[in-house]
């Protein structure tokens, strides 16, 4: 599918959505509270069919997190990509780990690595780091003055 | 730390397998309770190699960044090294000279190849077959020797770099080519009169670990792990980079689902690696092995991702820049990191010595997966 | 009666001369040195790959690099049976108690090989890493340092034969800290 006409789609899941292209990929940006309803419409209507979701990625802006979703469609061949603005004190978003089974491991690096809370997640614990590890190693602000050796 | 062993309320066992245990590739934890000798539930624990790649790479420049990644997954230490190269010049709009554009799949195919025998002989190990490791490893040296020579490195290699390649080929590099894939023809038969037909390597590899397709493409398995599964998800076909798309080769695909049926798709890979050899050898074009570039790369504001076939799936770079020398944010989309989140759905049902087989037909690199 | 000649003591360097008498041959030594020279020369290492070192330990141990050559082929799996530990890639925060315990779990003696630049120093993930620890030598004493990332194999060979001229010496940390007490 084309850009044009996945934008069209995406609009009648989602009217106002706001879509950026000029990317790569067209890349479509939702709030917190509205991603899990556009999410299994992405991945159930028969038109787009987003079935394989091949990277989440957490940035922290300093202002406020961000979560990246790629999304591709083994049947259309297209690709799209949702961002979701979090906010920095108390993000909170809900999980997907029941629409891409993937995502649950995902979701918890990023909550490992992060601090992002993913509501009715079904096991999210500390991934990488030790289960009494304290603060979010990925964010700008994060020191640890007896590991990190600065250059 | 180990406080898990014991038994639950039902009666089920729990033990731990790993951080440090030979079949587990590296230092996962597995905690898998079991019902009798079935299993009920596998969970990984990660972290035991977690190296914070990605909080580095935001304080290295663009070119120094490169030299981290062949540390994480080292078996296809040219294809990651690849992915950031790609990523960097999608970046800067860097147009590669083709004399590079082929070394580095020829490179790439190599590394595919020396990691797919790694992965051979391991995988006999872990059913319980300790020959194959002598045989594979035997080759494997004769990739070393070539990768040596032209790249200064046996496993980690930093060769490939925004713009091309490090270093020129070698004089020797096009005849030792040559006369490996012409040994090594005759070498992939000797595997598979070895181990493939042997019947008790059959009775440990089919039927078991069954992957269905909708799970594969759910739970976000690439490479060899989904194409078991009858998922085509190969780069190189899906969204070519370099040359690919002129070279004639196959995306291995088997239906089966099973371990053997991802045993048999890597073998197969083999053949088509060798191929693509086989025609880019001679058609190394002359020319200049890297492009002008800056000494200082700056990337523009902006996101840029790119994605490559490694020996275990897809690898994707996904580059945050905020106009500076530095990425603002890097992340790195690890084939096996998905392909492992299938692992507690394959294995359920099985008996504990399966487990074994199914990790070792997934061919885990752990630093891969904790990066 | 035969001379036993002397080739036999030059191969192996077996520590002490042979007296040839009749009906065989006497042997004057050190018990010490033959303990020494007996440990040295079957030396058990322990599979203990953490990350790309592994591979190049892999590669020691298969057919082209063959380190069965100098007494090393058996590697176990458990550390109840191994006598050295060759720290083969980074060791990080999550994975130092278990490196510990597994060098508590080994019989005396026994001997620790730092294998590559993580081992030795924390090597390329030495800056701005919040999980690595700085060389393996925080965790346990270690004996043999190699450089490189990763080093080849014939430098894991010259360490464990480094290792083993060490040991026939009486050098090692443990031998020195035997003879303190």
């Amino acid at each position: 599918m084309t850009n044009e006409s996945l934008t069209i789609q995406i609009n009648d899941c989602l009217p106002g959505a706001v879509i950026e292209s000029g990317t790569e990929w067209l890349t479509v940006l939702v709030s917190p509270s509205a991603w899990k309803p556009f999410a299994s419409q992405l991945r159930y209507s028969p038109l787009l069919e987003f079935d394989f979701l091949f990277c989440v990625t957490g940035i922290d802006w300093k202002t406020h997190l961000s979560i990246v979703y790629h999304l591709r469609s083994t049947v259309h061949h297209h690709t799209l990509v949702v961002k979701s603005l979090l906010d920095r004190e108390n993000p909170e978003i809900q999980t997907v780990a029941d629409i891409w089974r993937t995502a649950e491991f995902h979701e918890r690096e990023i909550y490992d690595l992060l601090g992002v809370n993913f509501l009715y997640h079904p096991d999210l614990r500390r991934l990488f780091m030790t289960d009494d590890h304290t603060g979010w190693p990925l964010r700008k602000d994060y020191e640890d003055p007896v590991n990190m050796i600065r250059l | 730390m180990f406080e898990e062993v014991g038994t639950t309320e039902t009666g089920d066992l729990v033990i731990n397998i790993g951080p440090q245990h030979p079949s587990t590739h590296g230092v996962l934890h597995l905690v898998v309770t079991l019902h009798g000798e079935t299993i009920r539930n596998v969970e990984p624990h990660l972290g035991y190699i977690h190296r914070s790649i990605e909080k580095m790479c935001e304080s290295l420049t663009y070119r120094q960044f490169i030299y981290v990644t062949s540390r994480m997954d080292y078996l296809s230490s040219h294809i990651n090294n690849h992915g950031c190269a790609l990523c960097v010049e999608k970046g800067l709009q860097i147009e590669v000279p083709p004399r590079a554009r082929i070394i580095r799949m020829l490179m790439d195919e190599l590394t595919r190849l020396a990691s797919h025998q790694l992965w051979w002989g391991a995988m006999a190990m872990d059913v319980g077959a300790l020959t194959p490791f002598f045989h594979s490893f035997r080759e494997r040296e004769a990739i070393n020797d070539i990768m040596e020579e032209t790249c200064g490195a046996r496993l980690t290699m930093n060769y490939i770099v925004p713009g091309g390649v490090m270093a020129d080929i070698h004089p020797n590099f096009r005849h030792r080519v040559k006369t490996f894939v012409s040994s090594f023809h005759s070498k992939i038969s000797e595997y598979d009169e070895l181990v493939t037909g042997n019947v008790i390597f059959q009775s440990r590899m089919k039927g078991i670990g069954y992957l269905s397709k909708a799970d594969a493409i759910s739970y976000g398995c690439t490479g060899p792990t989904a194409r078991g599964s009858g998922v085509t998800c190969d780069i190189r076909k899906y969204a070519p980079y370099e040359d690919y798309a002129k070279v004639q080769f196959d995306e291995v695909i088997e239906s089966g689902g099973d371990c053997f049926a991802r045993y048999l798709v890597r073998l197969q890979e083999m053949r088509q690696s060798l191929s693509i050899i086989d025609q880019l050898i001679d058609q190394v074009p002359e020319g200049e092995f890297q492009a002008k570039t800056k000494a200082v790369l700056k990337l523009p504001k902006g996101e840029f991702y790119s994605t490559v076939e490694t020996a275990r799936g897809e690898f994707g770079v996904y580059i945050i820049s905020e106009g500076g020398t530095t990425p603002y944010r890097i992340k790195f989309r690890s084939p096996g990191f998905s392909n492992l989140s299938a692992l507690n759905h394959m294995a359920k049902q099985y008996k504990l010595g399966d487990l074994v087989a199914i990790m070792g037909s997934l061919d885990l690199v752990i630093p891969d997966i904790d990066r | 009666m035969p001379d036993i000649p002397d080739y036999i003591n030059a191969a192996t360097n077996f520590p002490g001369t042979v007296h040839p008498t009749a009906g065989g041959g006497i042997v004057i030594s050190k018990l010490d040195e033959v303990i020494n020279w007996a440990r040295s020369n079957s030396l058990w290492p322990l599979v203990f790959g953490t990350s790309c070192c592994a591979i190049e330990m892999m590669s020691t141990a298969a057919p082209k690099y063959d380190w069965s050559r100098f007494g090393f082929e058996v590697a176990r799996a458990t550390p109840r049976q191994a006598d050295v530990i060759i720290i083969a890639g980074t060791i990080v925060n999550k994975m130092a108690p278990v490196l510990k315990r597994l060098y508590d779990q080994m019989a005396d003696p026994k001997y620790v090989i730092a294998m590559g630049a993580c081992a030795t120093s924390g090597g390329p993930f030495f800056y701005n890493t919040y999980s690595v620890v700085k060389g393996a030598d925080h965790i346990i004493p270690v004996d043999v340092y190699i450089a490189g990332c990763p080093p080849r194999p014939e430098a894991l060979l010259h360490a464990l034969i480094t290792l083993q001229q060490k040991i026939t010496r009486g050098d090692t940390r443990e031998q020195i800290k035997t003879d303190k007490s």
